[in-house]
């Protein structure tokens, strides 16, 4: 039956994707593609630009994207519950360790550690972010005007007129639809 | 059920679900979304409790956004709360996706779509920096030269190599094992 299919093929990849979303998309498409032939290659980057485009994360996009493909609502549905299932249950557990050990000295040495280390890797996640919407052309000496006033404008209302992220975020999108939309700024 | 608990519930749900519904472009932004909402809106939770739920988040297998709404949801409602949490982070991009796949032509080649998001693209390029920078000065006023120290090579080790942040993570936490325990053996 499609829908176990669906369900137990994004349990496994649920499963293996360590390190967000982007980590995902090999292992979908070494599933969807490779394996099952459920869609073509042409597809799969259609998943991929769909995924990236709409709102929420990449992986659940793509589960559901995947799953509408092959058997409509119900397929969606089963796809991503498979692929959330073994995240329940592993971060659950972990949640419990967590809550029960974190008062331990070594436990909260550990934690010490964690704090730089997510820091960090927002920093990572910013820079790849701040590169692709500012710098479209990947030219350091080229970044797109437009884009570098709409940022700016929203880092200067977080911090100073202390915005919320959604505002800003949603404030970008219709600057975006005025700029780009209206006067066919490049 | 009672009240107080009914209404708990739903603003972890509603919280959750327009939280998801405005991640664009990957898990990382919502993080910044998160933090506004628990630590400084709602005041559910301390910052510090926030960063350690985020790199449990990160070292699980899956979704980053989902695996954060399920420690948050557990932490403030057991696990009830974190089924709610994941339900709220899990419909938005379901609803969105099935009404975006029966018009996939149109939405990937429709100009307006891509100017709003182009916009939109820009503003959480604000808002990643904006948290970075809150994330980076609290480090800083931890006082600690080998978490600044770590903090650095760990940057460095995600913007300039392709190592798996899994190992990032679990090697930082290592680290600060080791290091805590130093400290409390010098002061003993």
């Amino acid at each position: 039956m499609i829908y176990w299919q669906l369900f137990r093929t994004f349990m496994i990849i649920g499963v293996c994707c360590f390190g967000g979303g982007y980590a995902a998309l090999p292992f979908i498409q070494g599933w969807v593609v490779d394996r099952y032939a459920w869609l073509g290659m042409e597809q799969f980057i259609d998943v991929v630009t769909i995924s990236q485009m709409t709102p929420g994360p990449i992986g659940i996009n793509a589960a559901t994207f995947v799953g509408t493909q092959l058997a409509g609502l119900p397929g969606a549905i089963a796809a991503t519950l498979g692929f959330i299932c073994p995240s329940v249950v592993i971060v659950l557990a972990l949640s419990r360790f967590y809550f029960k050990y974190r008062s331990l000295e070594l436990v909260g040495g550990v934690l010490t550690g964690l704090k730089p280390a997510v820091a960090a890797l927002i920093f990572a996640s910013t820079v790849t972010i701040v590169r692709s919407a500012l710098w479209e052309t990947g030219v350091l000496t080229e970044p797109n005007l437009a884009a570098l006033c709409i940022a700016a404008a929203g880092f200067l209302a977080l911090r100073r007129a202390k915005a919320g992220p959604m505002t800003v975020i949603f404030g970008s999108g219709v600057a975006g639809l005025l700029v780009y939309g209206l006067l066919g700024v490049k | 059920m009672e009240q107080s608990k009914r209404k708990l519930y739903w603003t972890l749900f509603s919280s959750t679900f327009v939280i998801s519904a405005f991640t664009v472009g990957g898990g990382m932004v919502i993080i910044p979304l998160l933090q506004k909402k628990f630590v400084d809106e709602l005041k559910w939770l301390e910052q510090d409790e926030m960063l350690e739920m985020v790199a449990i988040a990160q070292s699980s297998p899956g979704v980053m956004a989902v695996n954060a709404a399920i420690i948050i949801g557990y932490r403030l409602a057991g696990v009830a709360g974190a089924l709610v949490t994941v339900l709220g982070t899990v419909l938005p991009p379901l609803i969105t996706l099935s009404l975006i796949s029966l018009v996939y032509a149109w939405f990937a080649s429709n100009r307006w779509v891509a100017a709003a998001l182009r916009g939109m693209k820009a503003g959480v390029a604000a808002v990643m920096a904006d948290i970075t920078l809150k994330l980076f000065a609290g480090v800083y006023k931890t006082g600690k030269i080998w978490c600044m120290a770590l903090c650095v090579l760990a940057a460095a080790a995600a913007v300039l190599t392709e190592v798996n942040i899994v190992f990032i993570i679990l090697a930082c936490g290592v680290c600060g094992g080791v290091m805590s325990w130093l400290e409390r053996r010098r002061s003993a």
